[in-house]
């Protein structure tokens, strides 16, 4: 456990090091919000109809973006190899290693988020459930854009298949993340929108590092 | 049990089983398929609201039971080869991606082909239609994955544990119209409870059903072989089939 907490710290250390790339994928969420408005033209009404959907559509975007990365430079410097002969459960090494990213992205992007749903014209009793539903559901997303991240981490040509591997897997949660948000606009509960993000959370923590640990020692090995 | 079990490690005995098996499976599916087909799109009386349409069921849903099936095999399969390290798994499951990607394809593209005439559209975007298609990105995120690898062991092991986390979806996809109100139809044979299909239509498509699970092992089976030629071309039982064939 201490070892685990000491894994974040200095994964989250070299994230705050770098200030740049903790900024990018949020100038990157700006930056394919103000696309819409271009694309969709600019009357405020269809911009507040399809808010929900392009926030989190953005939201997951910018974090498949950021995913390959997270164990990249670890496995080119050969640390990530040190961790894989460590004898500390790389169950939790790996689940640090997500919670820093997670942090540094997920969170971040749902404290900010609120600001583009003004730009959206998102009505706003949706705020409160957007940033809700992107607190549980980023995390979802960190933790599954993992698996995909170590499966290719190996393959000098990972960036397109890592989204051909994991998009599938995110569609549940924009499914589910974008239904709370329109559930909250049209004034119905939300809850259950949030208790089912909230279970594939638990599913999510659960799972999602056996399957990062198998995926790192086969990306070691080959 | 366990002689068996060792048996099915070894590449020259698999060809040679799947070989005596395909021998016999092959004509039978073959059988069946014509029988199922001209059964099912000649002799089944028409229905009483789509009339002659509803007869793509007769390829829509056997494709789709076993598009659903086949990704069992792959994930079981994926399953065996990273527990018990059995190299042959390892091939069953590199087999199983594009039979059951094909057989997704083709679920759909017979539900498109009948959703236009029916639903006055070819495609829609509902809970059963998008958790099909999202089935058919995972068959294909196995194959993309598989060739991205260079070192193949390697390739075969990442596809497994890709293939199990995919197993997540599949109850949904399963249970999607039953859980979210959809055009789709629910479905209509049950194994508890009433089926609402009539006998006369019933039998053609269990038979279609049997018929395109065997048309999967047959594939499925064929496929192996190639890859374990493929694999094992340097070896000596490869080398002494191909100088029996050169002789022949």
């Amino acid at each position: 456990m201490q070892f685990c907490a000491r894994l974040l710290r200095r994964q989250l250390l070299l994230a705050v090091r770098r200030p740049l790339e903790i900024g990018n994928p949020l100038l990157f969420f700006a930056m394919v919000v103000a696309l819409f408005p271009l694309g969709l033209g600019p009357s405020p009404d269809t911009l507040a109809g399809f808010a929900p959907g392009v926030l989190w559509i953005t939201a997951l975007l910018s974090n498949l973006l950021t995913s390959d990365g997270v164990f990249r430079s670890d496995f080119e410097d050969g640390s990530l190899e040190q961790l894989l002969l460590a004898p500390q459960p790389l169950f939790l090494s790996v689940l640090a290693y997500i919670g820093a990213h997670w942090l540094t992205t997920g969170l971040l992007l749902a404290v900010v988020s609120p600001l583009f749903a003004l730009m959206l014209n998102l009505p706003v009793q949706g705020i409160a459930a957007l940033v809700a539903s992107l607190l549980v559901g980023t995390a979802v997303l960190s933790l599954v854009g993992g698996i995909g991240a170590a499966l290719t981490v190996g393959l000098k040509r990972g960036g397109m298949l890592i989204s051909l591997l994991i998009l599938p897997l995110y569609m549940p949660v924009l499914i589910f993340g974008s239904a709370a948000v329109q559930a909250a606009v049209g004034g119905l509960p939300v809850a259950p929108y949030l208790a089912i993000l909230g279970a594939m959370l638990c599913l999510a923590i659960a799972l999602a590092p056996l399957a990062m640990a198998a995926g790192l020692r086969i990306s070691i090995d080959a | 049990m366990w002689p068996i079990f060792h048996k099915f490690g070894s590449p020259p005995w698999l060809y040679a089983i799947s070989g005596a098996i395909l021998r016999w499976l092959l004509p039978i599916t073959l059988l069946a398929l014509v029988t199922g087909m001209v059964w099912g799109l000649l002799f089944t009386p028409s229905e009483n609201v789509q009339g002659n349409s509803y007869r793509i069921i007769y390829i829509h849903v056997p494709a789709a039971v076993v598009a659903l099936a086949g990704y069992y095999v792959m994930a079981f399969a994926g399953a065996i080869s990273l527990i018990w390290r059995m190299k042959m798994a390892d091939v069953a499951m590199k087999a199983a991606a594009p039979v059951g990607a094909a057989l997704t394809f083709v679920a759909l593209f017979t539900g498109a082909v009948w959703g236009k005439p029916t639903w006055g559209t070819w495609w829609v975007w509902d809970a059963r239609i998008t958790s099909m298609l999202i089935l058919l990105f995972l068959y294909l995120g196995v194959v993309a994955l598989y060739e991205a690898f260079d070192n193949k062991e390697a390739a075969g092991k990442a596809c497994a544990v890709l293939s199990l986390v995919g197993m997540v979806n599949i109850p949904i996809i399963y249970k999607s119209v039953d859980w979210w109100y959809s055009l789709h139809q629910g479905a209509s044979i049950k194994f508890t409870g009433e089926t609402s299909i009539h006998s006369s239509m019933l039998y053609p498509l269990l038979l279609m059903i049997a018929a395109f699970y065997a048309l999967f092992t047959c594939c499925l089976l064929l496929n192996m072989r190639a890859e374990l030629l493929q694999r094992e071309q340097r070896t000596q039982w490869v080398r002494k089939l191909i100088n029996e064939d050169v002789v022949n």
